[in-house]
């Protein structure tokens, strides 16, 4: 078998990227287009950005929409890494098949129940709906995104290490720390910036699980989409591209370089 | 050692009683009040169970339990049953579709030199990570009557101005919606399922005169079978509750359960109704989220 891309790889990589990325660039053009019809190039222009930034409801709820992302990741870091070490460092226990299935569960779960239930759950104990529930609800549903992030790490790394600091003396907690935490890192950044993202993308849930006076960024989009395709609409999706784009792109070069300095310290250790 | 077994029941009870809390018990509670009736009160729903009323009451208010919603929500007259259906339909046809545009572009990509791998890994996910909303969004602007594609087939000569395409508000435009937003997690397993393949076993069939196509059919697609069961999976599940798609670029007569829950609850406010179909939502949905879980545990401890 000859090695490399045929011309059928090459062609369907290109066509399945091209059909990936054609929409959301066009998105983008078009938010730059003078005119308030969508579908008409009238000239370059930046204006719709400007308005944007005058519409102070839009900008309320991208603040709390960050608030709610930010608070939703940092919980559900802690939660979901707990999770993935008890899945994959405490072997059979008592209830190990309710837990897995719990975690596992809300990936697949479609998000109207999971919506439905959380907001049934949170009328039943009667507390004020708003930014806290909305949190709540969305740490529940990412921390199972992180702990099968970091649980992917988790059960590939060498276990001796940990082994040989605890022989040594070195206490559990320590050992986590100083041991577990330094390797399992990029996995926990990226199970970070995924339930970051998954937060603030996040329309459904939130909606559910929403009071007065906390509208995200996803629920105020989607009431104005439903009114039709909006320039101004297509700026505020650009600048959430854009800014999800950079962050991706630095970590992943971020992890990228963790890694390779990985693989050098170990060829050295190994040649010393 | 009394702290160190604290430690480690602390570090397992903490995901634990979070997830008993807030995913388990929700469940309890929806299914509860999938059973009460409709109450103008608050919360609009009886009965309510209250301890401090006592025993008596509480058995009371368990006999006034019923099945009635169900009985609503499976009778022909309504359009519940038919949402099922099609609900089930649609992911099912979105599922074979992604299916058949996910598995060339992962092949391509497991073939590729390991040099860029990364490099198209990360291309894949990127799109996941902007939002949702903002994708499903995206196709409106082009699948709109004058929308971009409209106007691209207008301009070469393909249609006339008068009869632009309609495909806005149709199912094909929630066929697109499905395939468009879903097609990463289609790709992420059959790649991962596809990446790990022994090469040599394509050069022995080789040598021994298997032609290419045969080979695929024979070797590649049999080992990839773990992954395309993951993809589909993962992609069928939500996609029978979707809401976003069918209600942004689906018509009014595409009939989603999703959709039809979503209705149910914010315009009837019918909260026990809307209580009752996400219970049976769920029963259609437990065997593929079953199947699912077992895929995913035996995964994790085969590596």
């Amino acid at each position: 078998m000859r090695k490399g891309l045929s011309w059928f790889n090459v062609t369907s990589i290109a066509l399945g990227f091209a059909f990936l990325y054609i929409p959301i660039v066009l998105l983008v053009i078009y938010s730059f287009n003078a005119s308030r019809m969508v579908t008409v190039w009238a000239g370059f222009s930046t204006h719709w950005y400007w308005q944007l930034f005058q519409n102070q409801q839009l900008l309320d709820a991208a603040w709390v929409t960050l608030r709610v992302a930010f608070l939703t990741a940092t919980v559900a870091t802690v939660l979901g890494t707990l999770a993935a070490i008890t899945l994959t460092r405490y072997g059979r226990f008592t209830g190990r098949t309710l837990f897995s299935g719990m975690v596992y569960a809300p990936l697949v779960m479609p998000e109207v129940i999971t919506g439905l239930s959380l907001l049934l759950l949170f009328v039943a104990v009667d507390i004020d709906r708003g930014f806290w529930t909305i949190t709540l609800a969305h740490i529940t549903f990412t921390m199972c995104f992180v702990s099968v992030v970091v649980q992917s790490r988790l059960v590939t790394f060498d276990r001796s290490l940990e082994e040989a600091a605890l022989d040594l003396g070195c206490t559990p907690f320590r050992t986590f720390f100083v041991i577990t935490l330094p390797i399992i890192l990029p996995a926990v950044i990226s199970g970070w910036m995924l339930a970051f993202t998954l937060s603030l993308d996040d329309l459904v849930i939130a909606s559910f699980t929403t009071g007065p006076g906390a509208t995200t960024l996803p629920m105020r989009i989607y009431s104005q989409v439903r009114l039709g395709v909006t320039p101004e609409i297509n700026a505020a999706c650009t600048i959430l591209i854009a800014i999800v784009t950079v962050v991706v792109i630095v970590v992943s070069i971020m992890t990228k370089r963790q890694e390779l300095e990985r693989q050098r310290a170990e060829r050295l250790a190994a040649a010393g | 050692m009394a702290s160190k077994a604290t430690g480690r029941w602390l570090v397992l009870a903490v995901p634990y009683l979070w997830l008993l809390a807030l995913f388990l018990v929700p469940f309890l509670i929806v299914f509860k009040i999938s059973l009460s009736q409709d109450a103008i009160a608050q919360p609009p729903y009886l009965p309510t169970f209250d301890l401090a009323e006592g025993w008596a009451a509480f058995k009371e208010a368990f006999a006034e339990l019923s099945f009635e919603n169900y009985g609503y929500v499976l009778s022909w007259d309504n359009e519940f049953i038919e949402a099922y259906g099609s609900s089930l339909w649609i992911a099912g046809i979105s599922t074979i579709l992604l299916l058949l545009v996910g598995y060339p572009i992962a092949y391509g990509m497991a073939r590729a030199p390991k040099s860029i791998r990364p490099t198209l890994l990360m291309l894949v996910i990127l799109p996941f990570w902007t939002s949702f909303l903002i994708r499903v969004y995206a196709w409106i602007g082009i699948l709109s009557p004058e929308g971009l594609l409209n106007q691209l087939l207008f301009s070469l000569g393909i249609i006339s101005r008068d009869s632009p395409l309609q495909i806005l508000n149709t199912d094909t435009a929630v066929y697109i919606g499905i395939v468009y937003s879903y097609l990463p997690f289609m790709i992420l397993p059959l790649y991962a399922a596809l990446e790990k393949m022994d090469e040599t076993l394509l050069e022995a069939a080789a040598d021994l005169g298997c032609p290419p196509f045969a080979a695929f059919w024979k070797i590649t697609w049999p080992l990839s079978l773990p992954g395309v069961f993951a993809g589909c999976l993962l992609c069928f599940i939500p996609a029978v509750g979707e809401f976003v798609i069918p209600d942004l670029l689906g018509g009014s007569d595409t009939l989603m359960i999703g959709k039809v829950l979503w209705t149910e609850f914010s315009v009837n406010r019918s909260w026990t109704v809307s209580s009752a179909v996400a219970v049976l939502l769920l029963m259609v949905l437990v065997i593929p989220i079953v199947f699912y879980q077992n895929l995913q545990a035996r995964e994790v401890e085969r590596r």
